[in-house]
Parts: structure tokens; C-alpha cells; sequence
């Protein structure tokens, strides 16, 4: 049974860490990190079977998670390090020159727990089905999961991978899409609407689970409900409503905290409504 | 001269065969193709391991995508399809997932060059060479006859990292030893020489030896070089040779922007300045006709070779 408080406090000391990482280089994206803080947490401190002191690059034998949306990294870099892939001071290293945490994750500088580059969108779905039929081949019982912007939808890619999932009965894949509603330019129905997500996903063969992303509970459920379907002859996908932004009040409700530093007097502000937890790196 | 051919035989069909053999000794090789099977002779592998075989439909930034992940887990992946489809339809897939992230993908690219013929140059790929050895982690390779194709195939296997190996649709004189092994980065000096240089790959290698046996006609003592890897280049190879013949030609079935001169150009310019002509395609797209007349046409032929040799004698 999940500590739910635990996990609370835990993605409440993410969202610290992410602003308090964006804040020294004054550069990265806090609003889908702050968004997607509960489903980080979630996922390394409840759901994957992985072992991170021992990580491999092949990943046999573990659940593995690829994030798709590359600009998430500051979120999913605290998770992994309060995780225990690596020590939690090199998070003060982000976006900064000599360091392993980069803009965008890549495997290059051989950060454990980062298989693959991401940063351009639409190529993580297509990575993860081919991790989940490796996995098949493999004889290994391991889930595969992934996450997705809902702006980076509008790459084809994606559905190149949608359609091939379903075909092929990667049925060993759960993937999750970031269904806040926003982009860079604007509210995704103003920019590119994408119409009945629900639909389009349905029509596409997989199966289709909704959840709150910020309620850690509803979350988990969610989760776990998607776990009980793999194996079924079909992908899963959760499209898990989230806030950008949550937790940092002046921060949601809007794009504009897409990819924007905060300021000396925001970051004041920001660390004033998350409260250290477990402790800052 | 000094080579004979056995007969002639496409590429292709050496990757196929290639292939075919690594089902049998590789149990971590894994195929994919985007909706060309025939083309690219896969169809003995997927015979006899179908399990080991993903066809993706029309869909190649899924396929190279699909291929970075299967290295996750251990898998070989050989991506097959036309040279256009697997390198500028899928540049930003390869950049990221691929050549960036390091992995372990093996892109087999046909029908690539002017030498795909009516299909015209929607499907005559002359840029790839360059798109692909522009990527940091990449190895490029292009392999001269059937044999050598297969060859390549096999031993790329063996080798840890990205590769992008290029061959072709035609029929083309199939030369090199069957027992040859295949050594990355090294070239094969075919012919010694001592007045000019010919640096060669693909399907030019051939008409390189053609060119040499004309120009020794003349008088003219030609040391042609395959130069099967184009990244990582063999520079000793090229600097020693130059050094005697002070003079080079390269030939190559590709854009003269970006690619194997390109390479010789950069190396002789930084260590051995000499005198350079290049024989390849300059800065036109390709048409429909038949592989020979485009050839011609497109100034890619043995006799273009020759005049290149006696041009670049003179400027010594």
C-alpha cells in the first residue's frame, strides 16, 4: 500500500527542487515539471520495479520509463536523484556547462537513468514501443512506460507510433500524455486543436484510461488500473489532466511558465509556497 | 586488368545476403523494414526468423525510433529501406535517437545515388553520404560490389555504435574476394601507382579501375583506392599515397557538397596540399532514365575519370 503522505511531501520537494534548479541558470521550463511533479513521484517512488544503484543501459529485467518531452528535465532529474541514480547536490549543476544534467536529457553524459536523447518531440512513443518489443523478445515480463506532451502530439511521429502499437499488440506499454492544455504559443485548442484526444486514441486501438494528475491518490489508482490491463492484446494510454504550473499559484492558469526562469523576486515568492520536505539538495 | 569480375550482381542483394547469415550466427539481430522487403533482399532473413522481423508499414521515423529502443534490451536493429527514406526523411530521428543518444542502429540504406534510375530524383538519394557523416558517433560506410556488401553487413554486426551503411539498386561487376574480410576504417588499395591517386567508393570503384586501365594505355600510371569507409576515413591510406603520386582524383555516386572528396579535401588541405579533381554530382537533382545513361549524362562515368586523372596531372 502506497505511503500517500510520503508521496505528497516527496512532490512537493520536487516542485522545490525544480524551481530552485530553473532559478540558478535562469533557464529551463518549470510549468510542465511543476505540472507533472505528482506523476514523477508516483511512478520512481510507487510503481516501477528498478533498481537504481545498479543501472544498466539495457534495463533487462526492470521496468523502464522514457520521457518523451524532453523540457520536463528538471522534474524528472530530481525524482531520479532523490531515487538514487545519482547525488542529489549534482542537481545544482542543471543546465550549467561541465554538467551531466542537460538542458534536455541525453544518455551522452551518462547520467544513470537516462536511455535515450529527448528535447525534439514526437520520437519517445516509437523509442518505448521499440524498448517494449526488445523486452518481448527478451522474454522479459517488465512494463515500458512513457510520457508525452499534449502539444507534442501534433508530431506525426507519434502517431507512426500509435498506429504500430496497436498493430502490433504492444500490450506491455503504458504511456501517459501531459493533458494540461497547453503549448509555448498558447492553449492547444487555439495553436492546433486536437479535437477528441479520447477519440482519436480509441480509434487508434488503444486502451484509454483519464485521471487527475495532481491528486496523488486518483493518480495511483489510475495507475494501477493501467497495470492490470497490460497484457491484454492492446497499448494503454492515460491521459492524466494536470495544471501547469501547480503548486506556484502565479505560475498556473497560463503558458507564459512554459519555458520561463523566474525572476529574484519570483523565486522568492515560489519557494515561499513550497515548503522543504525532505530536505534541499 | 587486374580484376575480374565474376559477374554482375547488385548490392542489394549482398546486404540480403549478409543478412541472412547473421539470422543463422547473430541471435540479437533484428530487422526492420518500412514496406520494401523485396527491394532490400530481406526476404531469406524473415523466412527463416520471422520472430526477429518488424515490418512498420510506410512509417520510417517510427522504424529508426523503434530501432534506438530495440538496443535497449540488447537487440542489433538493421533498418532497411531506400537511401532517400533513411536519412533526410529521417535526419532528426537519427540526430536524437540515435547517433546523439549513441545507440547501437544499424541504417541500411538502397537504392541510393543516380544508379536508382526511372524512379527519377524524388528516389535518387545523392546527399546522404553527407547528411550521415556529418553526425558525431556515425560510421559510414558504402561498400563497392555484392561481395564486399556482404561482407560489410556481417561485420558491422560486430561493431558497437551507429552505423549507416549505403548500397545499391543495379547490377555492377562483383570484383573483391568473397573471403575478404571487411575491416571498418580501412581501404583497400586495389591498384599501385605512381602518377595519380584515384579514391573511389561505391559503385564508382569499379569504373576507377576502368579508368585506370585506360590511362595506363596512355602511359599514365594510376593507384586506385577504395575507399569503402568514408567516416572514420583512412587518412594514412590517402596521405601515403598522395605523397607519392602528388596528385588525386575521388569519384563517388553522390553530390560533390558533402561528400567522400569532400573528406580527401579536408584531410589534403589541413597535411598535403596537392592538386584535386572530384568526380561526382554538382549541385543538380537527378531524373528519370536509365542507370548507364544517368551515369553518362551526370558526368559519373569511367571516361569522366580519365579526363580527371590527365586534368589533374597537369595542375601538379
Amino acid at each position: 500500500m502506497a505511503d500517500i503522505e510520503f508521496l505528497k511531501k516527496m512532490a512537493t520537494q520536487v516542485r522545490r527542487d525544480v524551481i530552485r534548479m530553473i532559478h540558478k541558470p535562469s533557464s529551463g521550463h518549470p510549468g510542465g515539471s511543476l505540472g507533472c511533479a505528482d506523476f514523477f513521484t508516483a511512478l520512481y517512488f510507487d510503481v516501477l520495479k528498478i533498481d537504481p544503484k545498479n543501472f544498466t543501459m539495457d534495463g533487462i529485467g526492470e521496468d523502464l520509463f522514457f520521457l518523451s518531452n524532453g523540457h520536463l528535465s528538471a522534474a524528472w532529474y530530481s525524482v531520479l536523484a532523490r531515487k538514487g541514480y545519482f547525488d542529489i547536490k549534482e542537481l545544482s549543476t542543471f543546465r550549467l556547462i561541465n554538467s551531466r544534467l542537460q538542458g534536455h536529457p541525453t544518455p551522452a553524459e551518462h547520467l544513470p537513468g537516462i536511455r535515450i536523447a529527448s528535447g525534439s518531440l514526437g520520437q519517445g512513443l516509437s523509442v518505448a514501443c521499440g524498448a517494449a518489443l526488445a523486452k518481448k523478445l527478451n522474454g522479459d515480463n517488465h512494463l515500458v512506460f512513457s510520457l508525452h506532451g499534449d502539444g507534442e502530439l501534433q508530431e506525426g511521429q507519434i502517431w507512426e507510433a500509435a498506429i504500430f502499437a496497436a498493430a502490433k499488440k504492444i500490450d506491455n506499454l503504458i504511456s501517459t500524455v501531459d493533458y494540461n492544455g497547453k503549448q509555448i504559443d498558447g492553449p492547444v485548442d487555439q495553436v492546433n486543436t486536437l479535437g477528441d484526444l479520447k477519440g482519436k486514441w480509441t480509434t487508434f486501438g488503444w486502451e484509454v484510461l483519464e485521471t487527475n494528475g495532481n491528486n496523488m491518490k486518483e493518480l495511483l489508482a489510475t495507475i494501477n488500473k493501467a497495470k492490470s490491463l497490460t497484457g491484454k492484446g492492446k497499448p494503454i494510454v492515460i491521459l492524466m489532466h494536470t495544471e501547469m504550473g501547480m503548486g506556484v499559484d502565479f505560475m498556473m492558469g497560463t503558458h507564459k511558465w512554459h519555458g520561463k526562469a523566474p525572476n529574484e523576486e519570483e523565486f522568492e515568492r515560489a519557494m515561499a509556497q513550497l515548503p522543504e520536505t525532505i530536505g534541499d539538495f | 586488368m587486374k580484376y575480374t569480375s565474376t559477374g554482375n550482381k547488385d548490392t542489394r542483394s549482398g546486404f540480403g545476403a549478409g543478412l541472412h547469415e547473421l539470422g543463422k550466427t547473430n541471435p540479437n539481430v533484428v530487422a526492420l523494414c518500412a514496406d520494401l522487403v523485396g527491394s532490400l533482399k530481406m526476404e531469406d532473413f524473415i523466412k527463416e526468423n520471422p520472430e526477429r522481423f518488424i515490418q512498420t508499414g510506410i512509417a520510417e521515423a517510427n522504424m529508426i525510433g523503434l530501432s534506438a529502443g530495440l538496443t535497449i534490451g540488447g537487440k542489433i536493429p538493421f533498418a532497411g529501406t531506400f537511401a532517400a527514406f533513411a536519412t533526410g526523411r529521417v535526419y532528426d530521428q537519427i540526430r536524437q535517437s540515435v547517433a546523439y543518444s549513441n545507440k547501437n542502429v544499424k541504417i541500411c540504406a538502397s537504392h541510393a545515388g543516380l544508379t536508382l534510375g526511372e524512379d527519377g530524383a524524388t528516389h535518387q538519394m545523392l546527399e546522404d553520404i553527407g547528411l550521415m557523416k556529418m553526425l558525431p558517433n556515425m560510421t559510414v560506410i558504402v561498400p563497392c560490389d555484392y561481395n564486399q556488401t556482404k561482407a560489410a553487413t556481417i561485420a558491422i554486426a560486430e561493431y558497437v555504435g551507429p552505423v549507416y551503411l549505403r548500397f545499391g539498386r543495379p547490377a555492377v561487376p562483383n570484383f573483391t574476394p568473397a573471403d575478404q574480410k571487411f575491416v571498418i576504417g580501412k581501404a583497400n588499395m586495389l591498384t599501385e601507382g605512381s602518377d595519380v591517386t584515384i579514391i573511389a567508393t561505391g559503385h564508382l570503384v569499379w569504373k576507377a579501375l576502368e579508368a585506370a586501365d585506360v590511362l595506363a594505355e596512355k602511359g599514365i600510371s594510376a593507384e586506385v583506392i577504395n575507399i569503402h569507409t568514408i567516416k572514420p576515413i583512412d587518412e594514412e591510406a590517402i596521405l601515403k599515397s598522395v605523397s607519392k603520386t602528388r596528385c588525386v582524383v575521388t569519384a563517388e555516386e553522390h553530390m560533390l557538397n558533402g561528400g567522400l572528396g569532400d573528406s580527401v579535401a579536408q584531410i589534403l588541405s589541413r597535411k598535403l596540399p596537392s592538386p584535386m579533381e572530384m568526380v561526382g554530382v554538382n549541385d543538380v537533382f537527378g531524373e528519370s532514365g536509365k542507370p548507364n545513361e544517368l551515369m553518362v549524362k551526370y558526368g559519373l562515368d569511367t571516361p569522366n575519370i580519365v579526363e580527371a586523372a590527365q586534368k589533374v596531372i597537369k595542375r601538379k
